[in-house]
């Protein structure tokens, strides 16, 4: 009988360390897979964040650099202009991303560096125990919005970064899917698909959003989880394609 | 013929530049920076000569990004270079701290100005304590050299990328304002002042092609693998307190008194002694040019015998703590300013008479 889903040839076959039920696992397989089928893997470098992806490359089989917490874009560019011949991404969170390296993440988008950017918003921050995020939704309740993130007193409103990159020459490409259903995850493959063969075509900066799920810190089952992104979430952050 | 040929080399530069080009010359690959006075002129003499050789060169968004760029450059197996001054150098830590824990090289010039806080863009030595002592979270050191001249400043930074690459850790060049900012000849030629081999650089990020992949990480969760890591870093900075001790001196024979001085501070004192030696009052002076690892071995031999160690500094007391750690016993004398007050050679001149 034939094998018809396989494990990525970028991709090692371990045990994770995410919760169950949690996205990161799904998009570094779509990540790995993409880059299979694309057939870059012996020139890719990916660049792991600090959050609960920390260790990507323990699952990635390919050259992975850390980053110092939200300076991922900031590695990147140095790679990727030592070595423009190479396919360089970062893999970042919310936390990662929109708020300590938001610096880095507009200056590389508006620089136009040609690269990939996954953009993992799961509303908070994983791997501290579930803080506030720039992502967290209205009345979202963590750790440190006890009674609920509540824009009026000081907490902010969700950060729309995709939106905002979406304004600035530099970017080529930006786009907003979910995982939470088969047909969101094909979306989000295709979607990353696009943002690595836009950097072969050296297009300039391309940043796919991925809303995925954190059961942990958000207290729901696995299921409930993902019924709360299509409820909640994408009220919020609407999907499909925001710049092309 | 040889000497021919260094005089045709002889260039009046700014420190700046002349440290600029040094890391040009060294094949400096990758430079990103973020102006900050009073170090601009290098900043502009990279970003006119790094791009038609094919160099990197990136304006960055703030010291932030220019250190973690530098991180990726250095990650991609590429001589990598940023450079700043104190406040700069300040936000500069956590990436050179990352550096440190990744074995990854890189070089980093500080054209110290006053501080705390923003200061002032005088010439001041008084960041020496975050030079010498790490800078950043967590068990490690960086390589600290301090250039007495515009020339000593090139010749330093050719050497410092030799030593970032055979030890695999970042390495600082302590410069001041002054030096950065003065004109003096230098000699363009890239000496060869580091003698070892330097190892290819096999464990750099290019692509997992006919090889597993590199990781480039300072992260070690797993019970006892940072323990192991660290002992790693005991061994290599034991090495480098082995190897890597330089210093000059100037007029000590049959001294009594020593005075430690370095960077533009020194050249302060060196006039300072010619006064005094005219006079006939034995004094010599001890110059570490590596802050980190500390000349200390040097500094014990010359300091044997004589009665009084002096230090003087552009701050208010920061090598005189390595100068008393390698005396101990001995009498040491300090004399210092901050905040752009620079000690002159009058006042060093009274003050040995005074302990006389
Ligand atoms: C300079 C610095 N500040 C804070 C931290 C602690 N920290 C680690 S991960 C993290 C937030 C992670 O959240 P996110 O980026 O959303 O990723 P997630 O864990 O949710 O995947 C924080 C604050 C750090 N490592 N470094
Ligand atoms: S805390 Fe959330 S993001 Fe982190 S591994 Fe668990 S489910 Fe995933």
């Amino acid at each position: 009988m034939k094998k018809s889903f396989l494990l990525p040839k970028s991709l090692k076959n371990v045990d994770t360390h995410y919760c169950s039920g949690c996205g990161h696992g799904i998009l570094h397989r779509l990540v790995a897979q993409a880059i299979d089928e694309l057939n870059i893997r012996e020139k890719t470098i990916g660049i792991a964040p600090v959050g609960c992806a920390v260790i990507a490359y323990n699952y990635w089989d390919f050259d992975v650099s850390e980053a110092a917490h939200g300076r991922a874009l900031a590695v990147a560019t140095g790679i990727k202009r030592c070595r423009p011949q190479n396919v360089v991404f970062t893999y970042q969170g919310d936390g990662d991303l929109a708020s300590i390296g938001i610096a880095e993440t507009l200056h590389s988008a508006n620089r136009g560096e040609n690269l990939t950017c996954i953009f993992v918003n799961n509303a908070c921050y994983g791997m501290t125990g579930g803080q506030m995020a720039p992502t967290t939704l209205r009345g979202q309740k963590t750790i440190t919005t006890p009674l609920g993130r509540d824009p009026e007193s000081g907490d902010g409103w969700p950060l729309k970064l995709s939106e905002v990159l979406s304004v600035l020459d530099g970017v080529c490409f930006v786009a907003r899917s979910s995982m939470s259903n088969p047909q969101g995850v094909k979306e989000t493959y295709q979607y990353i698909k696009r943002a690595f063969i836009n950097q072969i075509e050296k297009k300039g900066f391309s940043l796919v959003e991925v809303l995925s799920s954190c059961p942990t810190i958000w207290q729901k089952t696995p299921i409930d989880a993902l019924r709360w992104i299509e409820d909640e979430m994408v009220k919020e952050f609407p999907l499909g394609v925001i710049k092309e | 013929m040889e000497k021919n040929k260094t005089k045709k080399n002889k260039v009046l530069m700014a420190g700046n530049e002349a440290m600029a080009e040094a890391a040009i010359r060294a094949g400096c690959g990758f430079y990103a920076g973020y102006p900050i006075t009073p170090q601009n002129e290098l900043i502009a003499y990279m970003a006119k000569k790094m791009k038609p050789r094919n160099r990197v060169f990136v304006q960055a968004e703030s010291e932030l990004a220019a250190i973690n760029m530098v991180f990726g450059a250095s990650a991609a197996g590429v001589r990598a270079m940023t450079s700043s001054s104190s406040p700069g150098i300040s936000l500069k830590q956590e990436g050179i701290s990352y550096l440190a824990g990744a074995s990854l090289p890189a070089v980093i010039i500080n054209v110290m100005r006053g501080g705390p806080g923003l200061g002032s863009i005088e010439s001041s030595q008084s960041d020496y304590f975050q030079a010498t002592r790490g800078g950043g979270h967590g068990d490690y050191f960086t390589l600290t050299l301090a250039p007495w001249s515009v020339d000593e400043a090139a010749r330093l930074v050719m050497l410092a990328f030799d030593l970032a690459d055979y030890y695999r850790n970042p390495t600082l060049i302590l410069a001041d304002a002054i030096i950065g900012q003065m004109m003096e000849p230098v000699e363009l030629i890239l000496r060869k002042e580091f003698k070892k081999k330097i190892p290819k650089k096999n464990w750099a990020l290019t692509g997992a092609k006919g090889r597993s992949p590199n990781i480039i990480r300072s992260f070690f969760l797993k019970e006892g693998l940072l323990e192991t890591y660290n002992e790693y870093l005991r061994k290599k900075w034991n090495n480098i307190r082995k190897n890597e001790q330089r210093f000059s001196t100037y007029k000590t024979d049959k001294n009594k008194y020593l005075i430690v001085a370095y960077g533009s501070q020194a050249r302060i004192v060196r006039e300072a002694v010619d006064i005094l030696r005219k006079e006939n009052i034995k004094v010599g002076l001890f110059r570490p040019i590596s802050l980190w690892p500390y000349p200390e071995k040097g500094l014990k031999r010359l300091a044997k015998g004589v009665k009084k160690v002096v230090v003087v500094e552009q701050s208010l007391g920061q090598m005189v703590e390595d100068v008393k750690l390698a005396l101990p016993g001995k009498e040491v004398v300090f004399l210092g300013k901050a905040g752009g007050g620079i000690p002159q050679a009058k006042e060093i001149i009274n003050l040995i008479k005074r302990n006389r």
